[in-house]
């Protein structure tokens, strides 16, 4: 037998650990299924767990660091009692309601629930070049702060231009000797203080209109092939480590085929947090191709627990 | 009840593992690494429920560079397991419980 929610909300990072709480207070006594550990953005806690210090988010003027303030906000949805569970949707069923959701391979659904907020963020994009693959962990990373301190006293490139590409450049100039940013085009996408920043670190060098061919190494990293995107040349780049930063997909593959996504893939929600398919509702990073703050994301978070409550209420539940 | 998990260091590193009589699961981890915080419960629960199959070592990187460079641990969490002193498997990254536990024992 499968258990019964009023609210079911998957994920667990800033929206859905919002929506926990708001929910939590609001006696609807929502289960949080939080995903399970891994070292790409997939994890419990979401793609803050492998960031530093966040210095943007209110009410933390000496900056916070990512996993504080995500074991803090976990904390806070628990004290309102907010059912959490380390563990992995692996299938809905979003055609009737109730809603039906599965935990493991069985034919049973595991959680049946009137109302499901869908908060499983994105994660990170990878090239798709040859030797990414086979590098990775050796010398190729996604997570800077994870494996930044290996690279003491190395030449390293991180690739990408936005914030995350910024900051993951700039952390790394307290381990490696030099770090040079690899950018397809010939300015920023990051914000003006992050860029601003990097420009003033003797460190980090810049590879502009340049994207990666090839990593280069047998069993660890030993060069990157780049190619300039004007003239085509293409050249070796020195470096001994490799930090992917490039952007983000939306983990949509609970909900793919059953609710309207954008074009660029991402939840398709308004007004608030609806979706097209009723009791559906989306919010954070899954439906947020635009800002993708931690802030905004917690945001939606509040948005779709107030609407799934009054939505809910609408329907007599 | 003995502490289940055994502390390593670059100075009892080779002493422990080497003399260890079952294959010893060793985490290298650091302090500031968020996905080695989400598997170090899982370990925990490794200790206790398959404390006769193996056993779980757990090693800073940020204090024991020398043992991290000599295993060449590039990644963490790494978690290497040893019989007899000797690697006999390397999974890195944070993976489920369910994942890690069949990864260790097809190796044993």
């Amino acid at each position: 037998m499968s258990e019964h929610t009023r609210v079911l909300i998957i994920g667990s990072g800033p929206a859905g650990l919002t929506a926990a709480i708001y929910a939590a207070r609001a006696q609807l006594h929502p289960i949080v299924i939080e995903g399970e550990p891994s070292s790409t953005t997939d994890q419990p806690g979401g793609q803050l767990m492998l960031t530093t210090e966040i210095e943007n988010f209110p009410g933390f003027p000496e900056a916070i660091t990512g996993p504080e303030l995500m074991a803090n906000m976990r904390a806070q949805a628990e004290r309102f009692g907010a059912d959490l569970r380390v563990t992995k949707v692996q299938r809905l069923d979003a055609s009737q309601r109730p809603f039906r959701a599965w935990l493991s391979d069985d034919d049973e659904p595991s959680i049946s629930a009137d109302a499901v907020i869908l908060a499983t963020g994105a994660q990170s994009l990878m090239m798709g070049v040859p030797g990414e693959e086979r590098l990775l962990s050796h010398g190729l990373s996604t997570c800077a702060t994870c494996d930044g301190f290996f690279f003491r006293g190395h030449d390293i490139a991180v690739i990408g231009g936005g914030d995350s590409a910024i900051e993951e450049a700039t952390f790394l100039t307290r381990f490696a000797t030099s770090v040079t940013i690899v950018h397809r085009r010939d300015t920023l996408r990051a914000s003006k203080i992050m860029q601003e920043r990097a420009f003033a670190n003797e460190k980090i060098h810049f590879a502009w209109n340049t994207h990666v061919v090839e990593v280069l190494g047998d069993d660890k990293v030993s060069g990157l092939t780049v190619r300039d995107t004007h003239s085509g040349e293409e050249r070796l780049l020195d470096v001994t480590g490799v930090f992917v930063a490039i952007g983000h997909v939306p983990n949509t593959t609970l909900v793919v085929g059953q609710t309207q996504l954008e074009d660029n893939g991402y939840v398709r929600t308004g007004p608030g947090s609806y979706t097209n398919i009723e009791g559906l509702f989306a919010a954070g990073d899954v439906q947020d191709h635009v800002y993708r703050q931690a802030i905004t994301s917690a945001g939606s978070g509040c948005v779709a627990a107030i609407d799934a409550e009054r939505w809910l209420e609408a329907q007599g539940h | 009840m003995t502490t289940p998990i055994t502390i390593l260091t670059d100075a009892t590193f080779d002493e422990v593992v080497g003399s260890s009589d079952k294959p010893i699961l060793v985490d290298f981890w650091a302090e500031w690494c968020g996905p080695c915080k989400m598997i170090a419960p899982i370990l925990e629960d490794f200790a206790r429920e398959q404390s006769d199959k193996f056993t779980i070592g757990k090693l800073d990187v940020d204090v024991n560079v020398a043992t991290a460079t000599k295993f060449s641990v590039m990644s963490i969490p790494t978690l290497l397991l040893f019989k007899d002193g000797e690697v006999i498997a390397r999974l890195v990254g944070a993976k489920p419980k369910g994942a890690l536990l069949q990864e260790i024992t097809a190796n044993l």
